[in-house]
């Protein structure tokens, strides 16, 4: 059963075009990553599927209910924990918890229980009765995960769930989140830009430039790259690209003064460049394709640029928000 | 429907426990009002005397500070809902399952309580100022206080409503606030004015809100007033074509006032993105 569909679904703001007729299903129980560069449609498109933004054109449903004409239902099948935060950091997390509670009228009978269990869940039972503002980033994010599984949503959006955060706080959060995931057979809606994250996924679909480029399993993408990955560094690098594109019929990509490409059988490759290469090379290398190298390919940009971009971002929001207050 | 009536308590309620949780938001909406009663007070009291006779200005003053406290309230309830799209938990509330409408409702009628617990934490200063307090007078002004401030709320939360910042809603506040405060009768009465600034004065909400006050506190010396100068309390009272308004009158006006403001408010709240 496919508990997220969606048909040709489109959203323009003025002339812009954000999303131009997007389809694709998601299966129960399924991560489903979302990738794609910044402004590519990725936002625009998670805001339309839990009914924040109204789409221009298509039809998109989730767990059987259509985004437009059945909001409420819709935003009762949905968990979400948004890039930024969206805490009430003068309240306690229990009192943030019982907000979210009554607003989804959790009945009485189980309210105080599942808020206990959830806040076991993230490990943040001692911490109860305190003040959100005195937590950590990722106590945060853990209460916002929580919070967003409250009222046994089927499907959990999790965008940039662990942007801006430490190494191992971000593995502790996806312990979480694979945890409640076997628990509750739930579908997971992410958007990331962490490669080794967006692993996780039972498929990733790539958007850019308001189209999905890509959807597959992660390892047939790397496989549709065809073989290995070959780095060169060449004095010239500019020509040495030219060169393979002439003699060897291969399209590189030049990435922080990197010649990336790929080729099928890259051990048996290499030999034969090295005869007869003209380009003086400086350094050689061959592994096997990621996650960012499909997305490499796919966009022309690095995930890692634009993870560098949305740092900023936060870095820029933090600093308002302190003018702010 | 549902939907809105629990988006209304929900909303409420929290801004109730931001209320006793913060209390920085209590001072702030007292600081403005009590200064103008210290100052104008202190500095007018023996010249202006004359222009309200039978009472004090300080006494003259104090009802429509009372009503401006509602009024600082009901704009830090707009400026709330500015604060929280500004640190995301808006969007916590704009993805649940409420009705748009009921978020409105629910603001409003948290300010409103909060509202009530000023204006009784002002009556404190009634005996100070030589004003007579009965149990009578304040069961009649915690209704007052809520009509007045359930509709000032409505403008406060109308002009958040498509606000971005506290900057841009600050600005906008500032154009507002003063020249509804100024001309609303709180400091001088609105009959004896230029007919432009009564004209304004007439169309301004807050006018009546303070009128309601006003005659709650000294109805008896107002009418004693009017009765010695042979016609009622007009010196003081607020008349619209010829005619003096009773308490319910004021308060019928800035009811209609509310039901269009807080509608306004709803619709635009729903309409946004």
């Amino acid at each position: 059963m496919n508990i997220i569909e969606v048909e040709e679904l489109s959203r323009n703001f003025g002339q812009l075009v954000a999303v131009d007729r997007v389809s694709f299903q998601v299966a129960e129980g399924e991560i489903f990553g979302f990738l794609g560069p910044n402004g590519a449609g990725k936002t625009t498109t998670i805001n339309m599927l839990c009914t924040l933004l109204t789409p221009t054109s298509g039809r998109a449903m989730v767990n059987g209910y259509d985004v437009v004409r059945q909001r409420s239902e819709v935003r009762r099948s949905i968990g979400l924990v948004f890039q930024e935060p969206t805490l009430d950091e003068y309240l306690t997390a229990e009192q943030n918890l019982r907000f979210h509670a009554y607003a989804y009228k959790i009945p009485k009978e189980i309210r105080e229980k599942r808020i206990s269990e959830l806040l076991e869940l993230v490990e943040l039972s001692d911490r109860r009765k305190s003040k959100v503002r005195t937590f950590s980033g990722g106590m945060k994010r853990r209460l916002e995960i929580s919070r967003g599984l409250l009222h046994s949503p089927r499907v959990l959006f999790l965008d940039e769930p662990t942007l801006g955060l430490d190494p191992q706080t971000r593995r502790h959060i996806w312990d979480h989140i694979l945890a409640v995931r076997k628990q509750n057979n739930l579908t997971i809606f992410l958007t990331t830009h962490y490669m080794d994250e967006a692993e996780n996924s039972d498929r990733i679909s790539i958007i850019d430039h308001g189209h999905i480029i890509a959807l597959d399993a992660p390892d047939k993408l790397k496989d549709a790259l065809g073989g290995d990955v070959v780095m060169l560094k060449a004095e010239d690098n500019n020509a040495a690209a030219l060169e393979l594109k002439e003699r060897y019929g291969l399209s590189s990509v030049i990435q922080n003064g990197t010649i990336t490409f790929s080729v099928p059988q890259g051990e048996k490759f290499l030999p034969k460049l090295m005869d007869s290469f003209q380009s003086r090379l400086l350094s050689i290398g061959i592994r096997r394709p990621t996650l960012d190298d499909v997305f490499l390919k796919l966009t022309g940009r690095a995930i890692r640029d634009e993870e560098a971009g949305s740092k900023e971002q936060m870095k820029g929001r933090r600093m308002r928000r302190g003018h702010g207050r | 429907m549902t939907d809105v009536f629990r988006g209304m308590w929900v909303v409420g309620y929290r801004e109730l426990l931001r209320f006793i949780q913060e209390r920085s938001r209590l001072f702030s909406s007292f600081a403005m009002p009590l200064l103008f009663l210290v100052i104008f007070g202190a500095g007018f009291n023996r010249i202006i005397g004359a222009m309200t006779p039978g009472v004090d200005f300080i006494q003259f003053m104090y009802p429509g500070i009372i009503a401006m406290t509602v009024l600082m309230n009901s704009v830090m309830s707009g400026l709330s809902v500015v604060w929280d799209r500004e640190f995301g938990f808006l969007k916590e509330i704009l993805v649940a399952p409420l009705g748009r409408s009921g978020i409105v409702l629910g603001k409003a009628a948290g300010s409103a309580a909060v509202a009530v617990v000023q204006g009784i934490i002002m009556l404190v200063l009634a005996p100070l100022l030589g004003v007579s307090l009965s149990p009578m007078l304040i069961i009649k002004l915690i209704p007052t206080l809520i009509i007045i401030s359930l509709s000032l709320s409505g403008l406060g939360v109308l002009i958040a409503s498509r606000m971005r910042s506290q900057q841009g809603f600050g600005i906008i506040i500032q154009l507002i606030i003063f020249p509804l405060i100024f001309l609303s009768g709180i400091f001088f009465p609105v009959n004896n004015v230029p007919t432009w600034m009564a004209f304004i004065s007439k169309i301004n909400p807050l006018t009546y809100g303070v009128d309601a006050i006003r005659q709650l506190f000294l109805g008896k010396e107002i009418a004693a007033m009017g009765g010695a100068m042979g016609q009622a309390g007009s010196a003081i009272g607020v008349t619209v074509l010829g005619h003096t308004m009773t308490i319910l009158e004021d308060m019928l006006i800035v009811a209609i006032f509310g039901v269009v403001l807080l509608s306004l408010a709803a619709w635009s709240f729903s309409k946004q993105e």
